[in-house]
């Protein structure tokens, strides 16, 4: 059986290589079916990754809680418009819940930052300093603030890569500089390692870092002390996040006193909820090109049989001399078959060479990330060979049923 | 020891439009291993359908038909297309190679269903083509060679698995005097070597090659009768 294979293969592709032209534009719809799907999931498989890695910069394992919304009078504010959380809101969530490695909590504002003839209006955030730890800050030069900062409400800042470049000439030293924000002079102590855009897209490196106490007495003037517009939290285990999640539910509802029926005037979202939004959108990106890849599968599928029932037309008498010879009708079934599954996976193989090319081509030109997973390689081959096969059914059935005689009457 | 063909009132009908066509009527024929036999008859008297039956393309509707004892009449496809390939070689008048196909590989094409190692194949093939004559084109294609050099690739494709009974239909039919003198006097030497020929022609001195001639007439045995020339006499 073997050396049938072996030689049904060679003959097919004998076949093939006498009539290139044709070969060619059969394989056409294969080829151009499989490429774009290789490069299409390479394209996508890229921003995939790349969006996780944005959401790597969050922090590891972080919990984020916002305050609710307020209704006043049955006007409803946007979220984060009440003061429903607080410090003491952090600190008791800290201590009665162990499965929490950490708790920080910040509060942001847009504020005008001055240094020497140099203005940049950037987002104020007064942070507790484990917030750093939490998201997972590091530093390019200088360091942290620490607790006897926050508790002296002490005036120094961190700075981001962002506010660097536009406070700052090209060589001036920041760490030790004295910038102004809202007029309250604050010595610059540490510059924060860059980490990019955030996976909403923003610009993460353009932000000003400042003890929470020095932002509520000395920079934003809140009303209500204590109150503040973000709280976060991390565990030591990805796996204790809906645990932890669940927990800082029933801490907060107790804390206040919300009964049975009211909602949460909070919201906890994890890192993990927020990456799903965006794999959400990767997935309606693959549906979409399994949509393209069975339509082009189908039309080059289509192309082969078309091909090939021309080919059995053309040597009908081939056939009838292979079946006096000796063919079975599974031999003469099989030969068509494998003619058939030759120019799929052919088709298969420059589209999967071209898609990968297609795929680092982006890259190059457009700067897109693309990964080429050899599972999708695996699977285009098997897609291709499967196609081979199904299409190559009818004609291979219709070769298989000739008549012998009439086949070798054939003119 | 029986016959090699034992025909018994073989009737073929035919469906031709709404027609029923009689293509043979009864028709009982006995041949011995080792014969030579022309079968000759107008067009229409039967003689493509006999020997699409004796060669087991076909089925008879009626009547009986053993091979070497074998009764065919009622076998599947696939053994009827074992049967060919073990004890048949057919030479037809279009040659009937296929095209764009090395001549040893088409002389190898029997070999090819049988799943016999390549290496086997090719050895065979390249020693049935020295038998007729054609050491040394084993790489040619059908169109590189003259009518009689790719009628005797067919021959050769015939020979390969020494089948017992060869069936020639109008072997001579596409070529001039000197290929046609020369292929039958290999079919002649073939069957000094044994080989059962039944060999359909419309030509009377090609099947004045044969040492019986069978005429057929509207699917009936017309006449039966041995030919002038004796076997191992060579007239040239």
């Amino acid at each position: 059986m073997s050396a049938f294979v072996w030689m049904t293969v060679l003959t097919a592709l004998r076949i093939l290589g006498r009539n290139r032209l044709r070969a060619g534009l059969t394989m056409l719809g294969i080829v151009i079916g499989v490429g774009a799907v290789i490069a299409m999931v390479g394209i996508g498989e890229g921003a995939k990754r790349a969006v996780q890695a944005q959401i790597a910069t969050m922090g590891t394992n972080v919990i984020i809680i916002w305050p609710g919304a307020t209704t006043v009078s049955g006007v409803r504010s946007s979220q984060g418009g009440a003061v429903t959380l607080t410090v003491a809101d952090a600190l008791d969530l800290r201590k009665k819940i162990p499965l929490l490695a950490e708790t920080g909590w910040a509060k942001r504002d847009a504020m005008q930052i001055v240094n020497g003839n140099k203005n940049w209006n950037g987002p104020i955030n007064g942070i507790s300093p484990s917030y750093l730890t939490i998201r997972d800050w590091s530093f390019s030069s200088g360091g942290p603030f620490t607790q006897a900062d926050l508790d002296s409400a002490a005036r120094v800042a961190l700075i981001g890569q962002t506010i660097v470049d536009n406070l700052f000439e090209d060589g001036e030293e920041p760490v030790g500089a004295v910038i102004r924000i809202k007029n309250v002079p604050f010595r610059v102590i540490g510059v924060l390692a860059p980490k990019g855009q955030s996976a909403q897209g923003s610009d993460q490196d353009d932000v000003i870092f400042i003890p929470f106490t020095t932002a509520e007495r000395k920079v934003f003037g809140t009303a209500f002390l204590g109150s503040i517009g973000a709280m976060f939290a991390s565990t030591d285990r990805a796996e204790d996040l809906p645990e932890a999640v669940d927990r800082i539910r029933e801490v907060l509802r107790a804390r206040h006193r919300l009964q049975g029926e009211q909602n949460d005037d909070f919201t906890v979202k994890t890192q993990v909820d927020i990456g799903r939004v965006q794999e959400g959108t990767s997935q309606t990106l693959t549906v979409m090109l399994f949509s393209i890849a069975s339509v082009s599968l189908l039309v080059g599928g289509i192309g082969i049989m078309n091909i090939l029932l021309v080919s059995v037309t053309e040597r009908t008498r081939e056939i009838g001399v292979r079946m006096a010879v000796g063919a079975k009708r599974g031999h003469v079934l099989m030969q068509f078959l494998i003619e058939a599954m030759t120019l799929s996976l052919l088709g298969g193989v420059i589209g999967i060479v071209l898609g990968v090319i297609g795929a680092k081509l982006t890259t190059v030109v457009a700067g897109w990330p693309t990964v080429i997973s050899i599972d999708v390689i695996i699977v285009a081959f098997v897609f291709s060979l499967a196609v081979g096969l199904f299409f190559g059914l009818y004609p291979a059935n219709k070769a298989s049923r000739l008549n012998p005689i009439e086949a070798l009457r054939y003119e | 020891m029986s016959s090699l063909i034992e025909c018994n009132g073989l009737w073929k009908q035919y469906r031709v439009g709404e027609v029923d066509v009689d293509a043979l009527r009864g028709l009982s024929l006995t041949i011995e291993q080792g014969e030579f036999v022309a079968v000759m008859g107008a067009s229409g008297s039967g003689k493509s359908t006999l020997l699409n039956i004796l060669g087991c393309l076909d089925q008879p509707t009626r009547g009986q038909y053993r091979l070497d004892g074998i009764d065919v009449g009622g076998l599947e496809f696939d053994r009827l297309a074992e049967v060919r390939n073990r004890q048949i070689g057919f030479v037809f008048q279009s040659f009937n190679l296929i095209p764009r196909t090395s001549a040893l590989e088409n002389a190898q094409l029997p070999l090819f269903y049988r799943g016999m190692s390549l290496s086997e194949q090719r050895g065979k093939a390249a020693a049935a083509l020295k038998r007729v004559g054609l050491e040394g084109r084993e790489q040619h294609f059908p169109t590189q060679l003259s009518g009689g050099q790719q009628q005797r690739v067919a021959i050769a494709r015939a020979l390969i698995t020494a089948p017992s009974l060869l069936l020639a239909d109008e072997p001579t039919g596409n070529l001039d005097t000197e290929s046609s003198r020369e292929i039958m006097t290999m079919l002649e030497g073939l069957n000094r070597e044994g080989i059962t020929i039944i060999l359909v022609t419309h030509e009377a001195d090609i099947a004045a090659y044969a040492q019986r001639e069978i005429l057929l007439k509207d699917g009936q045995l017309l006449s039966d009768r041995a030919t002038r020339r004796m076997p191992g006499i060579v007239e040239v």
